[in-house]
């Protein structure tokens, strides 16, 4: 079973976040980046999982420039296989998908995941419009995915319950919380990594369908007001007369 | 304990001077001492027991012989790189970080050094799968400083050498498989010998009631009249240079180490300087708090770059023993007096196993007497500037 995994690189989720050029872009400056927890925790475990069960192969890919290369290797230390990077900075959801999808077309895959959404961006995109893309079924939010054959019962967490679903290969994911471990990558793996190919080709020609006008921060939060545990009365004068929220 | 939120201080973006391959490494570490160090060590070291169980993870994420080559099941990895690996250990506790630095620097490398193919390939790689757990033998009851006054010593008896004596302090005594152990031939000349458990006559106390270094065992090893085979004599260096050098190995790991335990102190200083409330203002506002923080955050900057350059030097094989000594001395000395400012910071929080500062304080103390003293290493460096020796009479 060939199974490609689609990674993204994001930012740390504790760096300091600013923007530059009149708020239109991130400032990278002094940015730790990391994988995408949803990309490297639930959807990369869950593919090595069905290809130690199952056997087959894993390939990476990231959208980026060379300098998600680090990101892609730790990838490659968890366990992938192989990984291939579309040499193009990512400027929105539908430029990206294209590539992917175009590659993942033309070299056939069982199996295409993704994260449920970054955690820079949170767009949650991606996964249905390679779908679209491809013409394959999509399936979004999942948190189990078992392999029987080539037929998958796939858990999805939904409002008040679990939506159970079943589906046949090929077919797209969108992997949430639950459906696998996360792993560190042990010294063989990383040594291991060395080596592994990460291919890098040219993106196809295609455009973006939106544009960022701006970034704005989150409004500053308010100064705390402390009220003694005792004093129950001022709370309540405070959220009644101040916050006006009661 | 409550969960690990560590964030590793990096003032003067020094992780520029790593490559992605140290960072992948280190990352690796310390995302394994979070998951499996953190939640445990502290009723380990209340317990006063070695978390035996890790030993196998220390292995995956290369914390045993990371420098030493894949054939003998290192990692084949660079000074740095080793460095970093004890750095995230020590971080999550002195303790571990020792366990990992006696089977790295005064087991793997002397055996993998001094010994003969047969010797390596016996050995090497059940120390690092962490299989075997290995120790060192060189301090004595009577001979810290000083140990070419050691005592103990073999005679060759045709067939086999015929060892006599004892060590003391020694990590990982009481359930090591085998051990380095230094000592005297008839001449008086010092020689290396591989003891392993189940030889006659020798055992391995337990030094017990430590406040120090408790997640870790502590003991002796004693020889009476143990037989041992002449194949286990480490065949390619003798004299006192021979353990020192397996020092330097270890020692080297120590400097690391000890930024390790200093950021583990600063990042939780830090956060609870935030948190906590007094006067109805968090104490990270008071100019006291900050300077503790600053002086923190500065110290800890230098001691990086430090050991940094430390590590090139050593890959290019140009450190020299009092370049190590120097950067010993200074970041486990740096270390302590952060954890010491960490506790003020923390209030009476600070003497609760609810935070890691009072557990990495107490490990210092070890820290900065054992692998040669706080003393003797500065004695070390005005030795190397004068070129005359204050503690050796005899030079």
């Amino acid at each position: 079973m060939k199974i490609l995994v689609c990674i993204s690189k994001v930012p740390d989720t504790t760096a300091k976040i600013a923007f530059t050029d009149n708020q239109t872009k991130f400032d990278t400056n002094g940015v730790q980046f990391i994988i995408n927890p949803y990309d490297e925790w639930y959807a990369l475990v869950r593919a090595l999982e069905l290809k130690e069960a199952n056997g087959g192969n894993v390939t990476i890919l990231n959208v980026g420039t060379a300098e998600n290369d680090p990101t892609i290797r730790k990838a490659l230390a968890i366990g992938a296989d192989d990984a291939v990077r579309i040499n193009m900075d990512p400027t929105d959801a539908l430029a990206t998908a294209t590539q992917i999808s175009t590659y993942a077309k033309e070299n056939g895959f069982d199996l295409v995941f993704t994260g449920k959404e970054t955690i820079d961006y949170n767009g949650s995109q991606l996964g249905g419009m390679i779908a679209a893309q491809m013409d394959l079924p999509y399936v979004s939010y999942a948190s189990k995915l078992d392999m029987n054959g080539n037929t998958a019962t796939i858990e999805r967490d939904i409002q008040g319950g679990k939506e159970i679903v079943e589906v046949d290969a090929p077919f797209v994911l969108s992997a949430a919380k639950g459906m696998a471990e996360a792993r560190i990558p042990n010294m063989r793996g990383i040594m291991a990594a060395r080596t592994k190919p990460l291919n890098v080709v040219e993106p196809v020609a295609c455009e973006n369908s939106t544009e960022v006008v701006s970034y704005e921060l989150p409004a500053a939060k308010g100064d705390c007001k402390y009220v003694d545990a005792e004093n129950a009365g001022v709370l309540l004068d405070l959220l009644r007369n101040e916050a006006k929220i009661i | 304990m409550s969960s690990d939120r560590f964030q590793a201080p990096d003032y003067y973006q020094i992780d520029d001077l790593l490559t992605d391959e140290h960072k992948l490494i280190r990352d690796s570490v310390r995302d394994w001492v979070k998951k499996e160090v953190s939640p445990i060590i502290e009723e380990y070291a209340q317990k006063a027991e070695y978390p035996i169980h890790i030993n196998k993870g220390i292995a995956e994420v290369g914390g045993f012989g990371p420098y030493i080559p894949e054939e003998y099941g290192g990692a084949g990895l660079d000074q740095i790189s080793y460095g970093l690996i004890m750095q995230e250990l020590e971080r999550g506790d002195s303790g571990v970080r020792s366990a990992a630095s006696v089977q790295s620097s005064l087991v793997m490398y002397p055996i993998y050094n001094y010994g003969n193919e047969e010797q390596r390939k016996k050995y090497l790689p059940k120390l690092a799968s962490g299989e075997w757990v290995g120790s060192f033998g060189l301090t004595e009851p009577d001979h810290g400083s000083n140990p070419g006054g050691m005592i103990t010593n073999f005679k060759d008896k045709g067939d086999h050498y015929l060892l006599n004596g004892s060590k003391m302090w020694i990590t990982n005594s009481p359930i090591c498989n085998v051990a380095v152990v230094w000592a005297k031939n008839e001449e008086g000349r010092i020689h290396g010998l591989i003891v392993e458990r189940g030889m006659e006559g020798f055992t391995t106390p337990e030094t017990h009631g430590k406040w120090s270094l408790r997640a870790s065992r502590t003991g002796e090893l004693v020889f009476d009249n143990v037989k041992v085979p002449k194949k286990n004599l480490l065949p390619n260096k003798s004299g006192l240079g021979a353990p020192l050098g397996c020092l330097d190995s270890a020692r080297y790991g120590i400097a690391w180490g000890a930024i390790g335990a200093a950021m583990d102190c600063y990042d939780s200083a830090l956060r609870y300087s935030k948190e906590r409330i007094q006067f109805d203002r968090p104490i990270a506002s008071y100019q006291l708090v900050q300077k503790k923080l600053a002086e923190m955050l500065t110290e800890i900057t230098k001691a990086q770059l430090l050991v940094w350059r430390l590590g090139v030097l050593k890959n290019e094989n140009r450190a020299t023993t009092q370049q190590i000594s120097m950067a010993k001395r200074n970041n486990v000395d740096m270390a302590l007096k952060i954890a010491r400012e960490a506790r003020q910071i923390h209030g009476g929080m600070g003497i609760t196993g609810e935070y890691p500062i009072m557990r990495h304080m107490m490990n210092l103390e070890s820290v900065i007497t054992y692998e040669g003293t706080h003393d003797i290493h500065l004695l070390i460096t005005g030795m190397d500037i004068t070129g005359i020796s204050s503690f050796r009479v005899d030079q």
